[in-house]
């Protein structure tokens, strides 16, 4: 089966399909939007969660925490009622497109991303803090200064952002329908070829997947080491 | 509209130029069942319904029961499923303008070559179900309230046989579409009801044979439904009766009753 | 090097009151601290800190290991704000002279950027660049201005820090043992840095362990015991005729607790 499925995927690509590309470009164009939404959001988030004090503050660090585990098929769950046609948002029209699909990620990636960035910002804050104060920079200069420090451990944390969106399924099934040449990507059509029993097509789409994850993470891998060269990390 | 211009201004359009392609004219959703897109009935009739009504078509598939409820959410415009009881009450209720026959096939009973509870050439349902009750042979059940699930509990209750006390022993309930369930059939050496469709087109068969097959009990008859535009005022009515008028037209009807998988014909037209 | 009687000298001498040490407020003061006190976390670490100084040149902070001189010292600097009390530079309310104060870090905090990157994020806008070239050259830094910082050893991470402090002009300049670890090479410019900035006028305050260094550069000590000043004097009187028994313990290389 797994050779199988290698000989297929190897074939997919080489044979050019229209439809994997389509499909293929779809899934990133979806979680690329996604990814550039969250990460205008979440950045600020996590910066300013981690250099400012303010009551309830260690309440909104476990929220963020704990939403960075938020089960997909629950985000995709709360993203259909508010899209339905008899959901608040319903007449916007937006159910079954790929913007839906691109919310329901957004929704799903944006805790983490804010969660990692608050993380890495946090490390920093408590080293640069003193040394800012000591220069007398006011936040609005410390903030792009901070984000700016902090690019090479962001670009990690945003690339696990994009790695959770691209690979989820439960979410982007429920709000995108995986309606053919219009919200199908890569992996609703894994679930649609597993539930048709063509497993090793199935596979070999999961394998395609699997190489953009590994294409991803070398250039995680690239920029950590030039990070470390230079010890910026 | 506020949301739109801002998620406009966000740049979202630009990213997605194909966003709005749900909201023009000539476009509907149609939610329906996986057995009918897993058999791959709809790519084979939708490019022709789509060149002959000049609607784009956009299929969910997901379970009767599922599709039933995104319905009266008023998430679709025409709902394309099989099972009847639950049809005529979502007209009843006002979501559905009109329920129209549109096509049968029939479900079979599938399991392992071994047959280990001895159902194999049976075409007496009620029989073979009590058969592998008595048995304790493993039996993998949809679960999900879907039109399939739905046809057999209404077996089982002919069969004098109550499944729901062996749930988790013999009778095991995926809680999932065909497909995944007919893998876990597979998986597990269990016997399996699916509509013949689904079965013909399925690629992981394994050792799977049908075993039981041909009692009328088996019948599966699907229908359609365009959603009441009074309940649900954002259904695009003329698009989505333009698509049942051609599914129920001679035209739409051979061309179910041509679509074959290795030489099968799979769906049967019965529309009035 | 521990104490033969380090309890004996606690409990035959109290410590000196503020008194003896204060000088009277004059509209020269560089340095006036009145009552100063901190307390964390329901624990005071300094008590009642009154220091006037008119001394120009290089104040040190001596003192055993958490005697309270780093807190002072940031106390001073605005980086923390006493419980109650007054703090006085030049002057002024303390934080209204910020932009005439910089500070040395005993671990040097270096951003993720070049040397130059460094130098240009602290130094004000209008440096002109040959400035930034010759601060590099006077701390033995030429040639590197395009390495990343923080791959630099310890004591080029210390001299960089010493010298991106000087580009923001500082009158006021504190230093929280900056050659803590340092090699020979590296202590010796940073002294001589801080010995030609004291020449300049700016006001250095200083917090060592080194005996022999603050020896070389202190005009006046401010000797803390357990978050107490029990003593400030000129540096010659400090070294030779320490007033109290944990200063002599101190410099004699006891343990005083």
């Amino acid at each position: 089966m797994l050779f199988d499925a290698f000989s297929q995927a190897v074939a997919l690509i080489m044979s050019g399909d229209p439809e994997l590309f389509e499909i293929l470009w779809l899934s990133i164009q979806v979680s690329t939007s996604a990814l550039a939404i969250s990460v205008i959001l979440a950045l600020p988030i996590g910066t300013v969660l981690a250099i400012s004090e303010f009551p309830g503050k260690r309440l909104c660090v476990t929220v963020l925490n704990s939403l960075m585990g938020l089960p997909p098929v629950v985000v995709g769950l709360l993203v259909y009622l508010m899209l339905s046609r008899s959901g608040p948002l319903g007449v916007l029209g937006l159910l079954y497109t790929p913007t839906a699909m691109v919310i329901a990620q957004v929704v799903l990636i944006t805790p983490i991303i804010a969660a990692l960035a608050y993380q890495v910002m946090d490390d920093l804050h408590r080293e640069y803090r003193e040394l800012f104060q000591s220069l007398g920079i006011d936040s609005i200069r410390a903030i792009p200064t901070y984000l700016w420090d902090a690019r090479y451990s962001l670009v990690t944390s945003i690339l696990a952002g994009f790695g959770r969106a691209i690979s989820e399924v439960g979410a982007v099934i429920i709000v995108g329908g995986n309606i053919d040449h219009l919200t199908r990507v890569m992996t609703t059509a894994i679930a649609l070829e597993t539930s048709k029993g063509e497993l090793a097509i199935a596979l070999a789409l999961g394998i395609i997947l699997l190489m953009l994850a590994l294409l991803v993470n070398a250039g995680v891998t690239t920029v950590r080491s030039i990070a470390l060269k230079k010890a910026y990390v | 509209m506020q949301i739109k211009r801002t998620l406009q201004a966000l740049g979202l359009s630009v990213i997605l130029p194909v966003a709005s392609g749900l909201a023009s004219a000539d476009s509907i959703v149609v939610q329906s069942t996986t057995s009918t897109k897993n058999s791959g009935l709809y790519d084979y009739i939708l490019p022709k319904a789509e060149q002959s009504t000049g609607v784009t078509i956009n299929v969910v598939a997901v379970g009767t029961g599922q599709a039933i409820k995104n319905a009266e959410r008023c998430d679709g415009d025409v709902l394309l499923v099989h099972a009847k009881p639950s049809e005529e009450k979502f007209v009843a209720a006002g979501f559905g303008v009109e329920r129209s026959d549109l096509m049968y096939n029939d479900f079979v009973i599938v399991g392992p070559s071994s047959d280990p509870a001895g159902v194999n050439g049976s075409s007496n349902v009620s029989e073979a179900l009590s058969t592998i009750a008595s048995a304790s042979a493993l039996f993998a059940s949809r679960g999900d309230d879907s039109g399939t699930h739905k046809a057999e509990l209404r077996l089982w209750q002919a069969a004098g046989t109550d499944p729901s006390e062996a749930s988790g022993s013999w009778y095991r309930e995926t809680g999932s579409g065909m497909g995944a369930t007919l893998n876990a059939a597979v998986g597990m050496g269990a016997y399996a009801m699916t509509d013949r469709a689904t079965w013909t087109k399925f690629g992981n068969k394994g050792d799977f044979e049908i075993h039981v097959e041909g009692d009328e009990r088996l019948f599966n008859q699907y229908g359609v439904i365009l959603v009441n535009a009074e309940k649900c005022p954002s259904v695009n009515s003329e698009a989505g009766q333009k698509f049942i008028d051609w599914l129920l037209s001679d035209e739409g009807q051979d061309t179910i009753a041509s679509y074959r998988v290795q030489g099968n014909q799979l769906f049967f037209p019965n529309a009035n | 090097m521990l104490a033969s009687q380090p309890f004996e000298a606690l409990r035959s001498k109290k410590p000196m009151s503020d008194s003896v040490i204060q000088t009277h407020q004059n509209a020269g003061e560089v340095l006036a601290l009145d009552g100063v006190s901190l307390t964390v976390n329901g624990k005071t670490l300094l008590h009642d800190i009154s220091v006037h100084s008119e001394a120009q040149g290089t104040t040190l902070i001596m003192g055993a290991n958490g005697a309270g001189k780093s807190l002072l010292m940031k106390c001073l600097h605005g980086l923390l704000t006493p419980t109650s009390g007054s703090i006085k530079l030049l002057n002024r309310p303390s934080h209204e002279t910020r932009h005439q104060q910089a500070m040395v870090f005993q671990k040097p905090v270096l951003l993720r950027r070049t040397v130059m990157g460094n130098l240009t994020f602290a130094a004000p806008k209008t440096t002109p660049p040959e400035v930034l070239h010759e601060m590099l050259e006077r701390v033995n830094l030429s040639g590197k201005d395009q390495q990343p910082a923080r791959v630099l050893s310890g004591g080029e991470q210390q001299r960089l820090a010493l010298a991106r402090a000087l580009l923001t002009r500082p009158k006021i300049l504190f230093l929280d043992e900056p050659t803590a670890s340092l090699d020979p090479a590296s202590v010796l410019i940073i002294e001589r840095l801080i010995q030609e900035a004291t020449a300049d006028g700016v006001k250095s305050i200083f917090i060592s362990h080194d005996i022999g260094q603050a020896k070389r550069l202190a005009d006046d000590v401010i000797f803390l015991h357990q978050g107490r000043v029990t003593e400030h004097t000129s540096a010659a009187t400090f070294f030779t005729q320490p007033l109290t028994s944990q200063a002599q313990a101190y410099l004699a290389g006891d343990v005083v607790l």
